[in-house]
């Protein structure tokens, strides 16, 4: 379990990061969300890794795990994908008025591309 | 006296929802709230910075949950000076963007300016690790739409970079974040001091990556080198009025360092030793790049742009060496350098409106002996020549190094490059308001692709024909405000020293959080 959630967490990591390098908007946006979905796994798993318990105290409960972690990762899955929808937005508005969707302002390569 | 606190955090954020919801097609109505609204946090701002002289630390339980399991907001004497900074600026930010008709260019721009003050004085105030990083997001999403108001391709692909560089920005803090409460269990800052002060050295080798991951968090908001690179563009193609606001949301990451590493991962706590000292050179370095770009700049608004780098770099430089006398002169920097730097983006904003972008030869434009004596005031301040606060806070700096290891490169790289930016703003104020007097030089013809594209050129003559009395009024207040800074610079240090204090007996500040004191 700890093998592959930290696999998970690695692979993602450098997968977003990859497509974060590319030069058009959409890998970019990709590899952003791609990064937000590895650091959600690894807050997860900040609060140790437990299967089969519950996070609330009930009498029957053998253990517990962190129930902090999960709101945690609760807030940043609101905030990551309320981030992803506006930079969509300022992506296609950008695209749609200049033509271009490269992430990059250097006019001169933007006119040795077209 | 109990519940102001908070009122920074709520005032703004029912505004902005009343703006949206209920005045979103009467720019008139929404003009009259945001600035009473922005208004009345001064005064708010202005209570408890009177209650956080006493030297109280006051503690907001969110909730009314104890300090280590709910989220508390602390007032003590940095936060207090910081929103008072924050809602000064706003509101003179604000009367510019009034004036200047900049917030009609757009749609929203009141109840964005609202949220993103919302985010700023949350950032400030809340000491919480993760609620800060929420604040921050609160600030940065709003800032992307003030970023990109009024629209324009350059604009909106300038606005690209700077969403997806946060971004990044935002995922690295939330791996810091998970690091450190893998270690200690807690997010609350007060509570995390002690823990990792208790942990044994051998177990603190996650702490000291958190703490990193960390400082490289503040570094890119604070847009230290080699984290600098989405500061020019972003800030050269905002709205100037916005770019002024931003003036304030660079200390965030200031203000952030000073809290996170004199509360957190103190200077003499053993689990983060050695981490400071990366910030110097890379201070020094920042400076260095700012100044070099201010001479090398073609355009006034990424002239600009680098003034805001080379001002972090010397702020940075004070705070990176974390001795009492040297945070004292930082925030006595910080003070001065957000109010220059947004006087010179508001200079900026008037100068694009009347001629362009360009920092070349033009006819002269209207009102320019007022523009051009604020920026030669402005630039003044902003390279720390005599009168001005900002020669009084470089001298600051340069006293407080003394008898620092490195004493000899801090001084020659701050004065060196004193100079360069004096060159750098001597030459672009004489191109810009000097020689388009000088009858030997004739205008040469506008490129054809040079040209301005008619809505603009509309806008141009528009601002010429009506100098906004609120838009001159502002950038004066600005100045006015710098030179209040510069003969209160006796009361402002001691303010700071006693700051300075504070922050370094951080065991008043852990005690009012966790409640060890009687209430």
């Amino acid at each position: 379990m700890e093998l592959l959630l930290a696999s998970a967490v690695g692979i993602l990591t450098a997968c977003g990061i990859y497509l974060v390098l590319r030069q058009r908007t959409f890998p970019v946006i990709i590899g952003v969300s791609l990064l937000t979905y590895a650091v959600n796994i690894f807050l997860f798993a900040s609060g140790r890794v437990v299967m089969n318990m519950p996070p609330v105290l009930s009498d029957s409960a053998q253990g517990y795990t962190d129930p902090l972690p999960q709101a945690l990762v609760l807030t940043a899955i609101v905030i990551s994908f309320g981030m992803t929808a506006v930079v969509v937005m300022i992506a296609l508005s950008a695209y749609l008025s200049a033509r271009t969707d490269r992430i990059d302002m250097d006019d001169e390569a933007e006119g040795s591309a077209k | 006296m109990t519940h102001w606190i908070v009122l920074p955090v709520v005032l703004p954020a029912v505004m902005a929802a009343f703006m949206i919801m209920v005045i979103r097609h009467h720019l008139d109505l929404q003009r009259i709230f945001s600035i009473i609204a922005t208004a009345a946090l001064v005064i708010i701002a202005g209570g408890l910075l009177n209650h956080a002289a006493t030297g109280d630390v006051l503690v907001y339980e969110l909730g009314d949950w104890p300090a280590p399991f709910g989220i508390v907001l602390v007032l003590d004497r940095l936060s207090a000076m910081m929103v008072m900074l924050t809602s000064v600026l706003a509101l003179a930010v604000l009367v510019y963007a009034v004036g200047t008709g900049w917030d009609s260019r757009g749609r929203h721009f009141h109840a964005l300016f609202q949220f993103q003050l919302m985010g700023i004085l949350g950032a400030f105030l809340t000491g919480d690790a993760f609620n800060l990083f929420v604040f921050f997001e609160v600030l940065l999403i709003a800032s992307y739409g003030l970023m990109i108001h009024g629209g324009g391709s350059t604009r909106l692909r300038a606005g690209i970079q700077y969403v997806v560089y946060n971004l990044l920005g935002s995922t690295l803090f939330l791996f810091a974040l998970g690091t450190l409460y893998a270690v200690t269990g807690t997010l609350n800052m007060a509570d995390m001091a002690e823990r990792v002060a208790a942990l044994p050295l051998e177990d603190t080798a996650l702490i000291r990556v958190g703490a990193a991951l960390l400082l490289v968090v503040f570094a890119v908001k604070a847009a230290v080198l080699p984290f600098h690179f989405w500061l020019p563009a972003s800030y050269a193609n905002a709205p100037g009025p916005v770019a002024a606001l931003f003036a304030i949301m660079t200390k965030v990451g200031a203000y952030s360092i000073l809290r996170m590493f004199t509360l957190v991962f103190g200077p003499d706590q053993a689990a983060s030793a050695g981490l400071q000292s990366w910030l110097l050179p890379a201070a020094l370095v920042t400076l260095a790049i700012g100044m070099v770009g201010i001479l090398g700049s073609r355009q006034l608004s990424r002239l600009t742009a680098f003034a805001v780098i080379a001002s972090m770099g010397t702020l940075l430089v004070a705070i990176s060496l974390f001795t009492p006398e040297s945070s004292a002169a930082a925030l006595y920097y910080i003070a001065h350098s957000t109010f220059a730097t947004a006087l010179m983006f508001l200079i900026a904003d008037m100068v694009i409106a009347r001629r362009g972008d360009e920092i070349a030869v033009h006819r002269p434009m209207p009102q320019g002996g007022w523009i051009a004596a604020l920026f030669f005031v402005g630039a003044i301040a902003l390279v720390g020549m005599p009168p001005l606060s900002g020669f009084l806070g470089k001298l600051l700096v340069l006293d407080a190094v003394r008898g620092a290891p490195s004493t000899v490169a801090i001084w020659t790289v701050i004065l060196a490059t004193s100079l360069i930016g004096i060159v750098g703003f001597a030459r672009s104020g004489s191109i810009l308001f000097w020689k388009c007097h000088d009858p030997g030089i004739v205008t040469p013809p506008a490129d054809e692709d040079e040209l301005p594209d008619p809505i603009e050129l509309a806008r141009a003559e528009r601002a010429m024909r009506a100098p906004s009395p609120m838009a001159f009024s502002a950038a004066f207040a600005l100045l006015g405000l710098i030179v209040v800074l510069t003969v209160l610079s006796g009361p402002m240090m001691a303010y700071a020293t006693a700051t300075v204090d504070q922050l370094y007996a951080p065991t008043d500040y852990i005690d009012a959080v966790l409640r060890r004191t009687a209430p």
